[in-house]
């Protein structure tokens, strides 16, 4: 399996020419959706057994842009960050309906290859999950795993990680030490490393910060700046403050609904929902 | 509804119950419980050492029986012993761990296969030893070995009592342990550690060989630590199915008979002609026996604590 380099895309046109004040259910059901996003959801649903966790959900998430998701606990937000790189697959009993696609592919499709569809579209975890390996090897392990052998190769690839996660200053001479001796917001920046390593199109992170304090979440936030010139991401958020300041659009979701998902500037300060206002003033979540 | 009256109160309900003499009464009880057992390991221990530690030199440790095991040593039985606990264990580990990793990794929960293997390791778990070596006797030897025999058209080479089967029955008897412990050590590596091999785009089998089984290693090292010192003891499974009264030379194939020095603590203190004459000797071997069980077991705590403290970032 090769490892290709990420090629420079162009940056899609944002999809809206119309103002977007418009209810999020028919956010792309129009017709097929005009724009060149190359990942979307289409009328969405997901089941934990009888629950529904996601109802209907229709969203097309732009290229190399910050998108932020938000809402309230059990909204149903990480299970809908989960199903682009159906992560959700481990759960047993869960049952879908409706699309996912990523430029040609039917994510959800029985035949989709998750393991290379994983390894388009890499994750961030919650709390920060380095395995009890050196920072080398954490760095190299999905490059190890597409079976990459060649060790000046592996040396390259995992500095030009670190570098773009914004380590590489901190870890260069103790490439060789155990991963956990490194601190929190060290650790969760060597998670997106580990992601990055693999060379994905998609970073999907799932509150990459809550588990920081507001120091390594400010490095975290600059981070996630600095990379969506060449990765799209999709960020979960508790922290309405970090939405407003990474992300390009933002989503509000609510018991497994969509509610509304506009440019960010607009979602903070003039929303077209009821719900959303009363959300992001603090009103209820 | 004054406050200050609460202490007050509650201070003359403690003196209206008493000294809580159950209390006492019970402190004393489980604790002369708990002492019960030290003392029993003191007099054991004691009672070994004291008589034996004078027959462990180091002829004893390195030379054969001699004069119908009323002198010399017991070398061929330390060896015995060794060998059968290592070709066991070699045997074990990757039936138990694999079988962990189905339980674990692949099985559904409530398919009535699942429910059997459980079920089976459960009650594998129950079967006096004995029963083992009885069935090592049939499965192994009268089944396996002779169907062997009779299909390569060999007279009786693998069809007999023999180190392997003594050390495939010994594996057997341990099996439920191993598989236990290694399916309670996968069950500790955290979701998401998991989930992290996953998303970077690593196989299931990948994850399992790269990141799981790693580490879940302390724990396997801690199934494989009680299925030796439970193994160098046993008697029952391999009095059928290898170990031998006396071997004047030592095992060099598979296909060998052995002497084992619990069998050989059998064989001293029940089955020789001049108990008295052996009694010095008896004391020796259990001492030697205990000794090998400690230190195979310290081998595999010293791996253990190693691999803990890497996996724990202390290296």
């Amino acid at each position: 399996m090769s490892v290709e380099t990420p090629t420079v895309r162009p940056a899609p046109p944002r999809p809206e020419k119309q103002p977007a004040a418009r209810p999020p259910s028919e956010a792309g059901a129009g017709g097929p959706a005009p724009d060149t996003s190359r990942l979307l959801t289409r009328d969405f649903s997901l089941f934990y057994g009888p629950v529904q966790a996601l109802k209907h959900v229709t969203i097309s998430i732009p290229s190399n842009s910050v998108t932020a998701i938000i809402g309230p606990s059990g909204c149903g937000k990480s299970t809908l960050l989960r199903s682009f790189n159906r992560m959700n697959d481990l759960i047993p009993g869960v049952r879908v309906a409706g699309e996912i696609r990523f430029a040609e592919l039917d994510i959800m499709a029985p035949s989709t290859d998750v393991v290379e569809l994983r390894r388009r579209i890499g994750m961030v975890f919650q709390r920060p999950n380095p395995f009890p390996k050196s920072i080398f090897e954490n760095v190299a392990f999905g490059l190890r795993m597409l079976g990459l052998r060649d060790r000046g190769e592996l040396e390259a690839r995992v500095e030009t990680s670190l570098k773009r996660a914004a380590l590489w200053d901190e870890v260069r001479d103790r490439l060789e030490r155990s991963a956990l001796q490194l601190s929190g917001g060290q650790q969760q920046r060597l998670c997106i490393a580990r992601s990055l390593a693999v060379e994905p199109e998609v970073l999907l992170m799932d509150e990459p910060a809550s588990a920081l304090d507001p120091s390594a979440t400010a490095r975290i936030e600059e981070l996630v700046l600095d990379l969506k010139g060449r990765y799209t991401i999709v960020v979960v958020t508790h922290n309405m403050q970090q939405a407003a300041r990474v992300s390009d659009r933002t989503a509000f979701m609510l018991s497994g609904e969509l509610i509304e998902y506009d440019e960010t500037g607009r979602v903070f300060t003039n929303p077209s929902q009821k719900l959303t206002e009363d959300y992001i003033t603090g009103r209820f979540g | 509804m004054s406050t200050l009256a609460l202490p007050h109160a509650t201070g003359a309900l403690r003196k209206a119950r008493g000294r809580d003499w159950s209390g006492i009464g019970l402190t004393v009880v489980t604790g002369l419980a708990a002492f019960l057992v030290v003392a029993m390991v003191a007099v054991i221990m004691g009672n070994i050492v004291l008589f034996g530690w004078r027959t462990v030199t180091w002829e004893f440790l390195t030379q054969n029986p001699r004069q119908g095991m009323t002198a010399g040593g017991i070398f061929p039985a330390i060896f015995g012993t060794t060998a059968l606990v290592i070709l066991m264990v070699v045997a074990l580990i990757p039936f138990g761990v694999g079988a962990a990793i189905y339980l674990h990794e692949y099985a559904r929960p409530d398919t009535w296969f699942t429910r059997a293997v459980r079920f089976s390791v459960a009650n594998l778990a129950g079967v006096p030893s004995i029963v083992y070596g009885l069935f090592g006797l049939g499965f192994f030897i009268q089944f396996v070995g002779r169907g062997i025999d009779r299909l390569a058209g060999l007279d009786v080479v693998w069809g007999q009592p023999a180190l392997l089967w003594a050390a495939l029955t010994l594996a057997l008897l341990n099996l439920p342990v191993v598989i236990v412990t290694a399916e309670e050590a996968l069950r500790t590596v955290p979701r998401e550690t998991r989930e992290a091999s996953l998303a970077l785009g690593a196989t299931r089998w990948q994850t399992i060989r790269h990141v799981l089984l790693p580490q879940a290693m302390p724990g396997i090292l801690t199934g494989a630590i009680l299925s030796v010192s439970r193994g160098a003891g046993e008697v029952a499974p391999i009095m059928f199915t290898g170990a031998a009264y006396f071997l004047p030379y030592l095992p060099t194939r598979p296909t060998d008979q052995f002497m084992e020095l619990g069998y050989h603590v059998f064989v001293l203190s029940t089955q020789s002609p001049n108990v008295d004459a052996t009694k010095p000797l008896l004391y020796g071997t259990v001492l030697v026996l205990l000794g090998l069980t400690f230190a195979l077991n310290l081998t595999a705590i010293l791996l253990r604590t190693r691999l803990r403290a890497r996996l724990a970032g202390r290296s």
